[in-house]
C-alpha cells in the first residue's frame, strides 16, 4: 500500500486502480505492429527473440509466417510491401538471424522498399561482450537502410517502432532495421502502452509539393518539345502515381518508356508505350531516348543498366527529372530541370499547369516524331525463332501472359528469364511485377511470391525463376506449403546460369566458367517431396496444355520445368560502356 | 575545391559512424572531421573538411542531408568565415639556444607554452590550417616528439548561422 500523502484537493489513485494499460516489451512490439494495421510478421524465432515469439503465441491478430531461412523472410516481407504499399514487416534472431536477413534488407534498399525488420539482441549488458550469437546488427546493416535503431530502453521503445514505420513508409521509402536486446522484451518488465497515431521528427520532413517555379518551367519546356520522351521509373509505382501518369502521357501524346522497376506503372498494352528500356531494352526505347530533344524523368534513377554510357546518354535533350529525393537528381547524369517532391503531387500539379496552358503539344511534331518511332517499331527487336524444335524461354513467358490473361502478380529470380519476363509480359497494372532490380538478388523470387500470395490470396501469383536462381532460396517451398499457398513456379531450366553464360559468350570467347550447372536435382521429385506437384515439359507443344493444367490446380502450389533451349540470349543488348544507339539486336537481326 | 560543412546531428549514439560510413561507402575525400555536442545538449556539432568537384560537393551535401539523424546542414565555406583548428605540439628543448628560440618562435605565433619539464615543452597554438603548418616549419623538425591537431572547425560570419 502507498504511504504517499494526498496533497490538499489531490486524490492519490493507488496503481492498481489505474485503468491504463501494461505491457511488457514483447507484448509491446506485437501490440503495436496490430495498432499499425500489419496483417504479417515473416520470421524465423531464436533465442533472443523467444520472449516476443511468445508474446506472439498468446494473441492472433497478427499472423506470423514462419519460413525457412532469414533471408527468406525478409524477401517475403519485402514481395508483400511491394505487391500492397504497406510496410512488410520480418522478425529475426540475432547474430546470424541478423546476418542472414542482411541480403534481403540490402535487396528492398536497393529498390527503395519500405521495410521494418526486427533483429533481436543479446541483452544490453553483454553487448560489446561477443556474447553467444552477438552481433553488431546496426553496424552491419548501416550502410544498407534508410535508418537503424538499436533500443536502449524499455520507455523508447514505442516511439522507436513509431519512428521505424514513419521512416520506412514516407520520403523515398526504405528498410528500416530495429535492434532489440532480450533484456527489452523482458515478460517481467511492464511499463503503460499507448499506441502513438503520430510522430514528429525535427531531423526528417521528406518534401511533397513541387517547386510550381520548376513545375512552370519544366512545362514550357515540354510544351515546345518537338520530339519528347517519358522515361518512367519504380518511384511512380513506389508514389501510387499511375493514375496521374497515364493521364500526363495522354495530355502530351508522347512516347513512354519504362525502367525494369517501373513496369505496370503505365499499361504495356497502350500504343504510347515503347516498351522498357536499357540494357535489354527494346531498340525503339532506347532509340527515343538517343534522338529525343526533351527527357520527362519520372521517378527514376538514371541507374548504369539504364544510361549505357552517360556520355552519350540523350545528347539532344533537355532533361527533366522529377524525384521525391534530392540526392537522386544530377547524381549519375546532370538535369537541366530539376523537380524535388513526391510524384503523385507533382505529377498532379503539371497536369493542371498542362491542362490550363494555352499552348498546346505541336501536333505536327508529334506526328513526324511517331513516324520514326515506328520505323524502328517496324525492326521487331523482340523477335525469335518461334520455329524451333526447343522450348524458347520467351516463348513460355508469352504463353505465360496468354494463359493467365496478363491479370497475374509475377515475381522473378534474377538473370535472363527475369529479362524475357519483363519483355515479354505486358503488364497494365501496378504492383504486379515484384522483382529484384537494384542488387540483382538470386533467390529473390520464390520468397517475394510467399508475401504476394498472403497479400492477395485469391490471385494468381506466378514465380518466373531459372534453375540455378530457384535454388538459392528453395527451402520456400516447405513455407508456401505449411501456408498452403498455391504459388505456380515456372522454372526456365536451360541448365545454365543463363545471364553468366550470355556474358561468357560474348565477352570471354566463350569459356563457360562455372556456368553450367551439373548435378541439378530432379525438380519434379524435390517439389513433390515437399509436397506439392511437380511438372516437367520439353517440348514446345507441351507448353500451353501444361500451363493450363498448372493454372486450374487453384489450391496447389506447382513446380513446372521447362527444359529450355539452352544457346538462347537475351536481346536486344547494351553492353557496357555502349551508348543507347549501340545495340547489338539477334543474330538474325543484325543481318536483316 | 576545399569545403567545410557543417551540420547539426541528433546527438545519438552512431550519429559519428553514419557520416564516416557515408564518406567511405561512396568513396568522398575527407580531410578532417570534428564533433562535440553543442550548448543544446540534445544536437552535435559537426565539421568536415572535404575536397572534390563541385558536382562531388553538391552530392555530399545531398547525402549527408538524406541521414536521418542530419538536423541541418551548411557549407560554410559558400560564404564568409572563419575557421580555426587547435594543435598541442610537444618539442625537445634540452637546451638553453632550443629553449630561447622555440619561446621567440611560439611568440611570434601567438602561441602558448602550456606545460615545462627539464626537456620539454608542449606548445598550444591555434589558427588556420596554414598558419599550424608554418608554425611546423619554423620549429627544428628534429625537435618535434608529437603533435595532436583538431581539425578544423567555423562559423559563417555575420547573421548567417547554422542553428534551430
Amino acid at each position: 500500500m502507498s504511504h504517499r500523502p494526498a496533497g490538499p484537493g489531490c486524490i492519490w489513485v493507488e496503481p492498481w486502480e489505474n485503468t491504463e494499460v501494461k505491457l511488457s516489451g514483447g507484448e509491446i512490439i506485437i501490440q503495436f505492429l496490430k495498432d499499425e494495421g500489419v496483417e504479417y510478421i515473416f520470421g524465423y524465432p531464436g533465442g533472443a527473440v523467444l520472449h516476443i515469439y511468445d508474446a506472439i503465441f498468446q494473441q492472433d491478430a497478427v499472423q506470423h509466417i514462419l519460413v525457412r531461412h532469414e533471408q527468406g523472410a525478409v524477401h517475403a516481407a519485402d514481395g508483400y510491401a511491394r505487391t500492397t504499399g504497406k510496410a512488410g514487416v520480418a522478425l529475426v534472431t540475432s547474430g546470424p538471424g541478423a546476418t542472414n536477413a542482411v541480403t534481403g534488407i540490402a535487396t528492398a534498399y536497393m529498390d527503395s522498399i519500405p521495410l521494418v525488420v526486427l533483429t533481436g539482441q543479446v541483452i544490453s549488458p553483454f553487448i560489446g561482450s561477443d556474447a553467444f550469437q552477438e552481433v553488431d546488427a546496426v553496424g552491419i546493416t548501416r550502410p544498407c537502410v534508410k535508418h537503424n535503431f538499436l533500443v536502449k530502453d524499455l520507455h523508447d521503445l514505442i516511439p522507436t517502432l513509431k519512428k521505424a514505420f514513419y521512416i520506412a513508409t514516407t520520403g523515398r521509402p526504405g528498410p528500416v532495421v530495429v535492434d532489440i536486446p532480450k533484456d527489452i522484451t523482458d515478460p517481467n518488465i511492464k511499463i503503460p502502452y499507448d499506441y502513438p497515431h503520430t510522430i514528429e521528427m525535427r531531423s526528417y520532413n521528406p518534401t511533397l509539393k513541387g517547386h510550381l517555379g520548376q513545375i512552370n518551367r519544366a512545362v514550357e519546356k515540354i510544351l515546345s518539345a518537338k520530339r519528347p520522351m517519358i522515361y518512367s521509373g519504380g518511384g511512380v509505382v513506389l508514389g501510387n502515381a499511375s493514375e496521374q501518369l497515364i493521364e500526363f502521357t495522354r495530355l502530351l501524346g508522347s512516347p513512354i518508356t519504362s525502367t525494369l522497376m517501373g513496369l505496370g506503372a503505365y499499361p504495356a498494352t497502350d500504343r504510347q508505350f515503347v516498351g522498357m528500356l536499357g540494357m535489354h531494352g527494346t531498340y525503339e526505347a532506347n532509340m527515343a531516348m538517343h534522338e529525343c530533344d526533351v527527357l520527362i524523368a519520372i521517378g527514376a534513377r538514371f541507374d548504369d543498366r539504364v544510361t549505357g554510357d552517360v556520355k552519350q546518354f540523350c545528347p539532344h535533350a533537355t532533361i527533366i527529372h522529377v524525384d521525391i529525393d534530392p540526392a537522386s537528381i544530377s547524381k549519375n547524369v546532370t538535369v537541366d530541370i530539376p523537380i524535388v517532391g513526391d510524384i503523385k503531387h507533382v505529377l498532379t500539379d503539371m497536369n493542371l499547369a498542362l491542362n490550363a496552358s494555352k499552348k498546346k503539344p505541336d501536333q505536327a511534331a508529334l506526328k513526324k516524331w511517331w513516324s520514326q518511332i515506328e520505323k524502328w517499331q517496324a525492326k521487331n527487336c523482340l523477335r525469335y525463332d518461334r520455329n524451333s524444335a526447343l522450348i524458347k524461354p520467351q516463348f513460355v513467358i508469352e504463353k505465360l501472359y496468354e494463359v493467365t490473361q496478363g491479370d497475374a502478380f509475377v515475381t522473378s529470380d534474377v538473370g535472363q528469364h527475369q529479362m524475357f519476363t519483363a519483355q515479354f509480359y505486358k503488364f497494365d497494372k501496378p504492383r504486379r511485377w515484384i522483382n529484384s532490380g537494384g542488387l540483382g538478388t538470386m533467390g529473390f523470387g520464390l520468397p517475394a511470391a510467399i508475401g504476394v500470395q498472403l497479400a492477395h490470396q485469391d490471385a494468381t501469383v506466378a514465380c518466373v525463376t531459372g534453375e540455378a536462381s530457384i535454388q538459392m532460396c528453395i527451402q520456400e517451398l516447405s513455407t508456401a506449403k505449411q501456408y498452403n499457398l498455391p504459388i505456380k513456379v515456372i522454372t526456365l531450366n536451360n541448365r545454365y546460369m543463363g545471364m553468366v553464360r550470355q556474358w561468357q559468350e560474348f565477352f570471354y570467347e566463350s569459356r563457360y566458367s562455372h556456368s553450367y550447372l551439373d548435378a541439378l536435382p530432379d525438380f519434379v521429385k524435390l517439389a513433390e517431396s515437399y509436397g506439392h506437384v511437380g511438372m516437367r515439359i520439353e517440348k514446345p507443344e507441351d507448353v500451353e496444355g501444361a500451363l493450363k493444367e498448372a493454372f486450374a490446380m487453384k489450391d496447389r502450389l506447382v513446380f513446372m520445368d521447362f527444359v529450355t533451349d539452352q544457346t538462347e540470349n537475351v536481346y536486344p543488348m547494351i553492353a557496357t560502356g555502349k551508348g543507347h544507339h549501340e545495340m547489338h539486336m539477334s543474330p538474325d537481326r543484325e543481318l536483316a | 575545391m576545399r569545403h567545410i560543412i557543417s551540420l547539426l546531428m541528433e546527438n545519438e549514439a552512431g550519429a559519428l559512424s553514419r557520416v564516416a560510413g557515408l564518406f567511405s561507402a561512396r568513396g568522398y575525400n575527407i580531410e578532417s572531421l570534428t564533433v562535440a555536442p553543442t550548448e543544446d545538449e540534445s544536437l552535435s556539432r559537426m565539421t568536415i573538411v572535404t575536397h572534390g568537384s563541385e558536382r562531388i560537393i553538391e552530392q555530399i551535401t545531398k547525402q549527408l542531408n538524406k541521414l536521418i539523424d542530419v538536423v541541418k546542414l551548411a557549407d560554410i565555406t559558400e560564404g564568409e568565415h572563419l575557421e580555426r583548428e587547435l594543435m598541442l605540439i610537444k618539442v625537445r628543448v634540452d637546451s638553453h639556444t632550443l629553449r630561447d628560440e622555440t619561446k621567440r618562435v611560439t611568440d611570434i605565433f601567438h602561441g602558448r607554452i602550456l606545460d615545462v619539464t627539464d626537456d620539454t615543452y608542449i606548445i598550444e597554438l591555434t589558427g588556420t590550417g596554414s598558419k599550424l603548418d608554418a608554425f611546423i616549419k619554423a620549429l627544428n623538425e628534429n625537435c618535434i616528439i608529437e603533435t595532436a591537431r583538431s581539425g578544423a572547425t567555423g562559423l559563417a560570419q555575420g547573421e548567417r548561422a547554422l542553428s534551430l
